[in-house]
């Protein structure tokens, strides 16, 4: 026989040091968050009652269900801007743009600018731009145009880097067949991206959702049931900030953000969902 | 008949010349061979056949190149091109869709929509890349389920069904088992008798099992070209000779 290899463990000076510090980081990470979640929870809960979800708001009953339709119409309307816009512009930029092109420099550059602008810049340049400049005064259309010009960055970003981790195989197999650019996009590349693009989608749904300064000079602060895009409205987020403002309802803003909470989660929950049933339907 | 005709082909990758005064004739129903050592430009050489090369950026081709006659760098539709010459890549990618729709990508693409017809090119397709009675029950399947042989031939019926006159395979089995490798072997010697197929392998008793001419190339040049027997067992050139018998590659 022999040299006998020797595989057992030998623990290392620091090992502990290390367990212990990676384990405290995650345990602060998950604690403060439960926290959160634990403080609004006990806060609010006591508080929502029938008349929160009344149909029309009045004084009394600080009804929130206004602004809950108002949110899911902004999310709605505001994907709708954003998601053609955005998925172009990375299809562009990966799949038709030559790479390293001034062009491609100039538009990553720009986004990512786009990306690091604090939100109430946005709410100013709406205001100024949609409101003023366009004539379409404090309403849902422009906020949501403010709220789309927002989530692009994050859109054109995570689309881009899923159109990247599909493999060129795929793009060669499809132009070996006689397939344009176009067929090859739409029918081969973008199926493929879709997780990715999805992942980005629900990004950008958790920030429209949680938005506030933005939609503060952008989208008004009547708490109706919208009429139509040029109706001015509030949305959850909104509504919590308000209420909080004025420093009367504190109850209502902290019952307002269960509620807040609970679409977050269940938006996630159904993107999740409708991502896992896309995934199998393409695979 | 001369399907392909190559007069003085020179191709460059930016400042990078690959390829250096080719000149061949590839003949139809045939199987034609290109071996050589890696980077001897035998891929970049199949992949202007069908221009794959377009994809990719500071390519650029001087000299002539004709299909049937017609000058594939001329004025011609490139998509119509690829059509008629298909193309089989080293690793098997079919598309994550389920089997029938890898077949009928292609056809669809050229505008066939008839539910009963594509039917029909997707049964025959698979048929002649031998993978039919594997496949015949599941063709709803994802085809990413399929073994890396069996996702072979399934990539040669894919390419097979837009019904090319020239399948171009890039190594082919060189990602594959040797049980697979033989499948498609012999797969290739049925095919040659509807189409003309061009192949590049590394694997030189491939070459002598399957091809009717070879061409060896070293550093972008063909230095020798002619009947794979002849190649094989009397080489005119020193540096072929030295190849097939393994000095060097």
């Amino acid at each position: 026989m022999g040299k006998v290899l020797i595989l057992t463990k030998r623990k290392k000076p620091g090992d502990w040091a290390r367990f212990l510090l990676t384990w405290a980081a995650g345990f602060i990470t998950v604690a403060v968050l439960l926290y959160l979640v634990i403080f609004i929870m006990v806060k609010g809960i006591p508080h929502i009652k029938p008349s929160l979800f009344a149909f029309t708001y009045t004084p009394e009953n600080q009804s929130l269900f206004p602004a809950l339709v108002t949110t899911v119409l902004m999310v709605g309307f505001t994907l709708a801007v954003a998601v053609p816009f955005g998925v172009s512009t990375a299809v562009y930029l990966v799949e038709y743009a030559s790479r390293g092109s001034r062009l491609v420099r100039v538009i990553r550059t720009t986004t990512e600018t786009l990306a690091g602008i604090p939100s109430i810049v946005y709410g100013l340049f709406g205001y100024i731009f949609f409101c003023d400049l366009l004539g379409w005064g404090k309403s849902i259309l422009a906020g949501c145009f403010t709220l789309a010009v927002m989530v692009l960055p994050i859109i054109i970003r995570t689309t881009e880097e899923s159109l990247k981790s599909i493999p060129d195989a795929y793009r060669e197999g499809s132009f070996g067949l006689g397939a344009g650019r176009l067929r090859t996009v739409f029918r081969v590349i973008l199926p493929c991206a879709a997780p990715g693009i999805f992942a980005g989608v629900i990004l950008a749904i958790g920030r429209i959702v949680g938005e506030t300064a933005a939609l503060l000079y952008t989208i008004g602060s009547v708490i109706q049931l919208p009429e139509n895009l040029f109706s001015q409205g509030r949305t959850l987020a909104l509504h919590v900030y308000n209420l909080a403002a004025e420093g009367l309802y504190n109850d209502q803003a902290y019952a307002t953000a269960v509620v807040l909470l609970a679409v977050v989660f269940g938006i996630n929950l159904l993107a999740a969902r409708v991502e896992r049933k896309f995934i199998r339907a393409v695979s | 008949m001369i399907k392909y005709k190559l007069e003085s082909v020179d191709l460059w990758y930016r400042d990078f010349q690959a390829l250096k005064n080719v000149s061949i004739d590839i003949k139809a129903n045939q199987i034609t061979a290109y071996i050589g050592p890696s980077g001897c430009g035998k891929s970049t050489l199949i992949k202007s056949l069908n221009r794959m090369n377009d994809l990719i950026e500071g390519c650029k081709i001087t000299g002539k190149l004709l299909l049937d006659g017609e000058d594939i760098y001329g004025n011609i539709d490139v998509n119509l091109l690829r059509k008629k010459v298909g193309m089989v890549f080293q690793k098997p990618n079919p598309f994550p869709m389920s089997i029938y729709d890898n077949i009928a990508f292609g056809p669809r693409t050229h505008g066939i929509k008839s539910r009963y017809k594509l039917d029909d090119i997707v049964e025959k397709a698979l048929k002649d890349a031998a993978i039919w009675e594997e496949t015949k029950d599941r063709l709803k399947k994802s085809a990413l389920s399929l073994s890396g042989g069996q996702q072979q031939r399934l990539c040669i019926a894919r390419a097979l069904a837009v019904e090319p006159d020239v399948l171009l395979m890039d190594e082919p089995t060189s990602a594959l088992d040797p049980i697979s490798t033989a499948k498609i072997e012999d797969l290739m010697s049925e095919l040659k008798k509807k189409y003309t197929v061009v192949i590049v392998t590394h694997n030189m008793q491939q070459a002598t099992r399957i091809s009717d001419y070879t061409a060896f190339f070293l550093l972008g040049e063909m230095i020798e070209f002619g009947d794979t027997k002849t190649i094989f067992s009397m080489p005119k050139n020193k540096k072929t000779e030295d190849y097939i018998t393994g000095r060097f590659g």
